[in-house]
């Protein structure tokens, strides 16, 4: 949607329908995040955007007819016509998104449900390349849940559990299932749970760092180094120098969608009032 | 807008549907008659010695391409699968076998009448394109009880040298004697000759349909060209693939003249690397015209293009248009080329499809993109999939990946 409206109060909408979760922010045209939600996607990507955007648009104190634009992104942009019929890619919302926090040259790396992405973004915010993973779910958020799943800890236990390590058991596999099959190993062998968890979190972050080569200022994204920043800290140990991180990294998608929505809406507005200056 | 409308259909198709038509028909008739021998060959085996020596000329490849895109590939390649035929091989090879043993081809809906492929009297291969093409006739051959002979090329050729196309031209002249006992006739090199010519007017012929991309916008998409390129491939040193060329190349021309697109609003040109994704090509070719995007040149459809023959010489000549095949070629030859091309067809961005089950066409495997960003400073896009294994195809993650892609095309722009 795209209403009339363009005074400074007007607020402007990302929803980025990601496959395992969710997330919708409000931002105001100076960009600032009023209202956010993050809900499990489940199997009404419709329902599910429209819950999240009455909770963000509660949070920031404003109401639907408030919404001068909004953009969706992720693997259900399609089904949120109710709001937008506009959308852009999850890459090009996480770059945009991604240099908002920090202008300058970087790499996004982000971890997600399904998949993840390696995104070079230039100094002037321009997207110079990307790379997804494979067809593998292995690195992936979706790796993380079969995990847990397999140890019977729960996904909010991870982080900690991880950090508590005094050792670390390997995983070779690419392969989720056979990865899952060298956690029974460990298991089998009195491994602890918490060796067996930074293992695991070790084994994601190798996954990620051979989709390609990182620039200097590498900023982590997305839900499961959003809950687990104990992995961003062995990112960075990893490779050698610190990690950049915003507040909200499970928010960056949207961020990204609502900084578009805002963006287009201003420069239709400036197109209109050129014409009406004209006369046209 | 719809969007089948920002999609211009070839007006020539129904004249290419019908060649193609007769020549199956012919194939058939000559299988089930015995009117005249079938040889099976390789894309670029040595078709003009077989159709000069009166051959009737199957190509699997063809066929492994429409058991693809008629989808049918995904039943049949998981019955060579159980048969010992491993998934990460040649899915031509896979759909094709698989296809054989379920005795299920799509020529009979295509073709009403036909019910199987035709039955060979005798399997050539050139090992130009892979080692499976030799695996593939070698499992026909023990089935059907029909000779496989063929030329065994060399890989990684930089420049090619005239040792290489000495030892292929013996090789091909060593094929002669095995061909004459099938056929009951000596080889009339008269005819030969004739044949090689038709075959260099049919390539230099498609070379000029494929270089009508070179116009802005293209007159042509790479989907269109993997359709066009059916006369080419199976009736190169026949009259009727130049008729069909020259009526081919004077509809793309008009369409130059009147500056209709084959994409409406072209406003970005891709070239793409790699084997079609042929059970979507239509939904492949759609995503990108709705993006007004024109995929436009290949190296693939480029890949029937033959400069060497020549009618005067024309077992040499042979001989050295299958070496100098792109992909028998070193990677420093086949990064010139691609530069080459990007430069001729003013390409704002390279697909390479990184086919699972095809190596040899996956070109994005040894760092070869990286280095053609580098030095040409256009963006690459690697996409996983398959020719014919739609197991290793996941739409989602295509489609991300394309849209992306063009987004950051048209940052640049």
């Amino acid at each position: 949607m795209r209403a009339a409206s363009t005074n400074t109060s007007s607020a402007f909408v990302g929803l980025d329908m990601g496959s395992s979760r969710s997330k919708v922010v409000v931002i105001d045209q100076s960009g600032r995040l009023l209202g956010h939600a993050v809900r499990k996607s489940g199997i009404d990507f419709s329902k599910t955007a429209r819950l999240c955007l009455d909770t963000a648009l509660a949070m920031a104190g404003a109401e639907f007819g408030d919404i001068a634009h909004a953009i969706a992104t992720g693997y259900g942009r399609g089904n949120v016509g109710f709001v937008t019929d506009a959308n852009k890619t999850e890459i090009g919302c996480l770059a945009r998104g991604g240099h908002h926090f920090f202008p300058e040259a970087i790499t996004v790396i982000d971890i997600g449900g399904q998949d993840n992405k390696v995104i070079k973004v230039g100094a002037e915010g321009q997207r110079l390349g990307f790379k997804m993973n494979r067809k593998c779910a292995a690195g992936t958020g979706a790796f993380l849940e079969e995990m847990s799943a397999r140890l019977d800890v729960s996904l909010e236990e991870m982080n900690d559990l991880a950090r508590a390590a005094r050792e670390m058991i390997k995983l070779g596999s690419y392969c989720t299932v056979f990865s899952a099959t060298e956690v029974l190993e460990s298991i089998r062998h009195g491994k602890p749970v918490s060796d067996i968890v930074k293992g695991i979190f070790y084994s994601m972050i190798r996954r990620v760092l051979e989709m390609d080569s990182l620039t200097e200022r590498v900023v982590m994204t997305g839900g499961v180094v959003e809950h687990n920043v104990y992995m961003v800290e062995m990112t960075a140990e990893i490779i050698g120098r610190s990690v950049l991180l915003c507040e909200h990294p499970q928010l960056v998608g949207a961020m990204g969608a609502a900084l578009y929505a805002r963006d287009e809406h201003l420069s239709a507005s400036a197109a209109t009032e050129t014409q009406s200056n004209r006369g046209e | 807008m719809a969007e089948q409308s920002m999609r211009r259909k070839i007006r020539a198709t129904e004249l290419m549907n019908k060649i193609m038509s007769d020549y199956f028909y012919g194939l058939h008739e000559a299988a089930t008659t015995g009117k005249r021998k079938v040889a099976w060959c390789t894309s670029v085996g040595p078709a003009e010695l077989l159709r000069a020596m009166g051959f009737a000329v199957h190509f699997p490849e063809n066929h492994g391409a429409m058991l693809g895109s008629t989808r049918m590939s995904t039943e049949f390649i998981p019955v060579a699968n159980a048969s010992g035929y491993s998934p990460d091989i040649c899915s031509y090879l896979t759909a094709d076998i698989g296809s054989w043993m379920k005795k299920i081809t799509p020529l009979t809906k295509a073709y009403p009448g036909i019910d199987s492929v035709p039955k060979p009297d005798v399997l050539v291969y050139n090992t130009n394109q892979c080692r499976d093409v030799q695996d593939w006739f070698s499992w026909y051959s023990k089935e059907l009880g029909v000779p496989a002979i063929g030329i065994s090329s060399p890989k990684n050729v930089n420049e090619v040298t005239e040792g290489q196309i000495d030892d292929v031209t013996r090789q091909i002249e060593a094929l002669i004697p095995t061909l004459e006992g099938i056929t009951g006739n000596k080889l009339d090199m008269d005819r030969l000759r004739d044949t090689v010519a038709l075959s260099k007017e049919c390539s230099e012929l498609w070379r000029k349909v494929l270089e009508t991309a070179m116009a802005s916008p293209s007159p042509l998409t790479f989907f269109d060209g993997t359709i066009q390129m059916g006369p080419a491939v199976c009736l190169r040193g026949t009259q009727e693939a130049i008729d069909y060329y020259k009526v081919l190349l004077a509809e793309l021309e008009e369409r130059i003249d009147a500056g209709v697109a084959a994409v409406e609003g072209e406003s970005l040109r891709i070239y793409w690397e790699g084997m079609p994704v042929w059970g979507r090509l239509r939904q492949n070719s759609e995503l990108f015209a709705t993006l007004r995007t024109t995929v436009l040149a290949s190296t693939y459809c480029s890949s029937w293009i033959f400069p060497s023959f020549d009618a005067k010489d024309p077992i040499r000549s042979m001989a050295k248009a299958y070496l100098e095949l792109f992909i028998v070629r070193s990677d420093a030859y086949k990064e010139q080329y691609i530069k080459g091309m990007l430069e001729k067809y003013r390409i704002d961005g390279i697909i390479y499809h990184d086919a699972k089950t095809c190596p040899y066409n996956s070109n994005n495997r040894y760092g070869l993109p990286q280095r053609v960003e580098a030095a040409t400073g256009i963006p690459s896009l690697v996409l996983s999939g398959d020719l014919n294994d739609l197991r290793c195809v996941s739409d989602e993650q295509t489609k991300t990946n394309i849209v992306a892609f063009v987004e950051q095309l048209q940052e640049r722009k």
